[in-house]
């Protein structure tokens, strides 16, 4: 009978074709997973795009604040300025009170030639020169700008007559940017501000004796015998002068890192001694109550949840800005994530090793310490150095919130909006900091991991 | 005979030598250990000292301080407890918010990461040689606060969910960069070859050879990020970023008589990070099977 020998390809062939299905099936299905997700991804971009209001965002951008962000980061300006009222003219970098020049001493760009005048020589070959209330702004190939104050009003006048895109002008105030320079005049002061390359004052302010002399200067005296300040050698008395360099404030920067790098350190640390033996509550081979391991891994959870925003407001309500508060934050946040790890590194123990030094009548104590706590000693440690790595850039943001380390630094000389150049500053030590400590973690793991394995 | 076997042996001037020295190393053993514990106690305890000394309050006054400010908090929140949900729903648009900064973010970060990680992998790079310059590349974007470029940007674009956006992303490209190359090393060269043999190009070796051995673990660690990330969105929201974080800012200085609000939006926030908490670890088990 046909029927007999159709039996086997019969039933074979349902599978075949099954198979085959199921194959064509997936294939389709991934097809489809193939085209929708990057159609849900950009889907959301769009849906994003209006939520975030990215078009009003583009009208709303400052793109002179940016422009005024980027040159102020790798140049200082220094100010000339006629005060219009009461006569005098000063010079001071970045126009600040600690960077005015005294009395006699001018940067080399300015020719002053009395009270109340002086040529400044600007780039890409401008010019402007001050005298008393009248400035003379000198552009090659177009001619001299004059503006002055006249009384209550202030007039412009510009060798054509017209007034350039580059000059804006009121009654009230005129606004001169060329290419190498600006210029304003308002009836309180005539300025001109001239851009250079550099951060001016970085190692000495002009009240030092060491200010504008070369590297080889200063090498030579700091070996020469001859006291440049009395009563101090002079490489101490230069090392005083930077170090107390009231532009720069090295020693309040270095004590911001050190208290960030502090913040860091006390809260990871804490949280780890902490953690320790409250996840032995927490792990299901160490503690057989059922209660006490929801209870503990609840707490956990809870202090994790919450988060270091909310406890950071919590904690400086209580104890003020300052890196006390800052390490306290971490520490409670990161108790709870150490408790969830070292319990989940507990819970995959091996008993092989607690068994073993049971057998030689070791009391509990002992049995964690050398049962337990070598088996576990690598991921705890690769884990706490990793948290020390990401809660110093944490103890950045956290410091900018309560008042603490580097972050409020960064935040004050953001919301001054001009000076920028201490803000590249702080980025840069932040940055050099964070990969300073993630070089010392990974370090620190690779040498104190590698000398465990090798026999604990 | 074997007790006087061991007798000799225990007299054996060899053993006696191996002994010795296993006393003595475990000894220096202990010295040093002993030596680190000490410093870093040390450390700890004159780390909070001057920490303590230089907090404008001091921790001892502090602590005996701890539960007034929840306590105002959470008696007011009784107090007006009728009022709660209302406050949940007004705060719930700028929850939202921040949660789209930490998705969209996360997302972003996750696809410059991946390209960036795979140009960085030994034997995948389209460019082998210029590894190394992807490589610190992640480690900068990695080094960098996300505060740092947030006040940066909102100086430029103003206030808003874009430069948090963009500072969360910036540093979440270099955190994932650095985990999925790790990733990418261990994926088998095989289906990469076998492409290359039939005259694939990079961009599609790594599409259809790459990409679906990893895609489960670098999914697991998006995951992970996008959990981080929601916390940095608030934190972010605290220093002007818009979002929930904002919120809790206004309503903080609103001070006492408005504590309901901050009451309202410390319980959203707490409930959100433990929901996306649940389900991130809950889809990451489920990709990567747990420890």
């Amino acid at each position: 009978m046909t029927a007999i020998a159709d039996i086997p390809a019969l039933s074979d062939r349902p599978t075949l074709s099954v198979q085959k299905d199921a194959a064509t099936a997936l294939i389709a299905r991934k097809r489809v997973i193939a085209i929708s997700v990057p159609l849900v991804i950009l889907t959301y971009f769009i849906y994003l795009f209006f939520a975030f209001d990215v078009p009003g965002l583009l009208g709303r951008a400052r793109m002179d604040n940016a422009a005024v962000l980027v040159a102020d980061s790798y140049s200082h300006k220094t100010h000339i300025t006629h005060d219009n009222r009461r006569g005098g003219l000063s010079i001071a970098i970045e126009g600040e009170n600690k960077g005015t020049y005294p009395k006699g001493m001018t940067p080399e760009f300015v020719t002053m030639s009395g009270e109340n005048t002086a040529r400044i020589a600007l780039k890409a070959g401008e010019s402007a020169v001050i005298d008393g209330p009248v400035l003379r702004y000198i552009v090659p190939g177009y001619g001299t700008v004059a503006a002055m104050v006249e009384g209550r009003k202030i007039t412009l006048e510009t060798p054509d007559g017209r007034v350039p895109d580059w000059i804006s002008a009121s009654s009230s105030r005129v606004t001169i940017s060329g290419k190498g320079g600006r210029a304003s005049v308002t009836r309180a002061r005539t300025e001109v501000f001239r851009y250079s390359f550099g951060w001016e004052l970085f190692w000495f302010t002009l009240d030092s004796p060491f200010y504008g002399k070369s590297p080889d200067d200063l090498l030579r005296l700091a070996l020469s015998g001859d006291h440049v300040v009395a009563g101090q050698s002079n490489l101490a008395a230069m090392v005083h002068d930077v170090w107390n360099n009231a532009m720069w404030r090295h020693k309040d920067v270095l004590w911001a890192l050190f208290e960030t790098v502090l913040m860091a350190f006390l809260g990871t640390m804490g949280a780890a001694i902490i953690a320790l033996p409250l996840a032995f509550f927490a792990a299901r081979n160490f503690t057989s109550v059922a209660t006490v391991r929801f209870g503990v891994r609840r707490l956990f959870d809870f202090v994790r949840g919450v988060d270091g925003l909310i406890w950071t407001i919590i904690l400086s309500r209580a104890f003020g800005p300052g890196p006390l508060t800052g390490s306290l934050a971490i520490l409670l946040t990161d108790t709870g994530s150490f408790g969830k790890m070292f319990s989940e590194a507990l819970e995959n123990v091996d008993n092989k090793q607690i068994e073993g030094i049971t057998s030689t009548g070791a009391r509990p104590l002992q049995r964690y310490r050398f049962g337990v706590i070598p088996q576990i000693t690598p991921i705890l440690l690769s884990q706490v150095l990793y948290y020390l790595e990401s809660n110093t850039r944490s103890a950045t943001i956290i410091g900018a919130i309560t008042g603490g380390g580097i972050g409020l630094l960064l935040t004050q000389a953001i919301i001054t909006q001009k000076d920028w150049e201490e803000v590249a500053y702080y980025i840069a030590l932040i940055i050099l900091m964070v990969m300073a400590m993630d070089w010392f973690s990974g370090w620190l793991r690779r040498k104190l991991i590698a000398g465990s394995e090798s026999g604990h | 005979m074997t007790d006087t076997a061991l007798g000799r042996d225990t007299e054996s001037p060899r053993l006696r030598e191996v002994r010795d020295a296993y006393a003595a190393m475990t000894r220096t053993k202990q010295m040093y250990g002993g030596i680190v514990l000490l410093v870093f106690v040390a450390l700890m305890t004159s780390g909070f000292m001057l920490a303590d000394s230089r907090n404008a309050g001091g921790f001892w006054d502090g602590i005996l301080n701890i539960f007034i400010f929840p306590g105002e908090v959470v008696s007011e929140a009784v107090e007006k407890a009728a009022l709660l949900p209302a406050l949940m729903l007004k705060f719930f648009p700028s929850l939202i918010e921040t949660v789209n900064i930490a998705a969209a973010s996360t997302l972003v970060g996750a696809l410059l990461a991946i390209v960036l990680s795979l140009l960085s992998t030994r034997g995948l790079a389209r460019f082998p040689r210029l590894i190394p310059l992807f490589r610190r590349l992640m480690d900068i974007s990695r080094a960098v606060p996300e505060i740092v470029i947030a006040l940066v940007l909102i100086f430029v674009l103003g206030g808003g969910p874009v430069p948090a956006m963009i500072a969360i992303a910036f540093h979440t490209t270099g955190a994932l960069g650095k985990l999925f190359s790790e990733v990418n090393e261990n994926a088998s060269m095989k289906p990469v070859e076998g492409l290359a043999s039939v005259g694939a190009s990079w961009t599609q070796r790594m599409l259809l050879g790459v990409v679906p051995q990893v895609a489960p673990n670098w999914l697991s660690y998006a995951l992970l990020r996008f959990e981080i990330n929601i916390r940095a969105s608030a934190i972010l929201g605290f220093v002007g970023a818009g979002g929930i974080g904002y919120d809790l800012k206004n309503a903080f200085s609103w001070g006492q008589g408005r504590y309901d609000a901050v009451a309202a939006i410390f319980i959203l926030l707490f409930l959100t990070i433990v929901f996306f908490d649940q389900l991130s670890g809950h889809f990451r088990n489920k990709l990567v099977g747990k420890v």
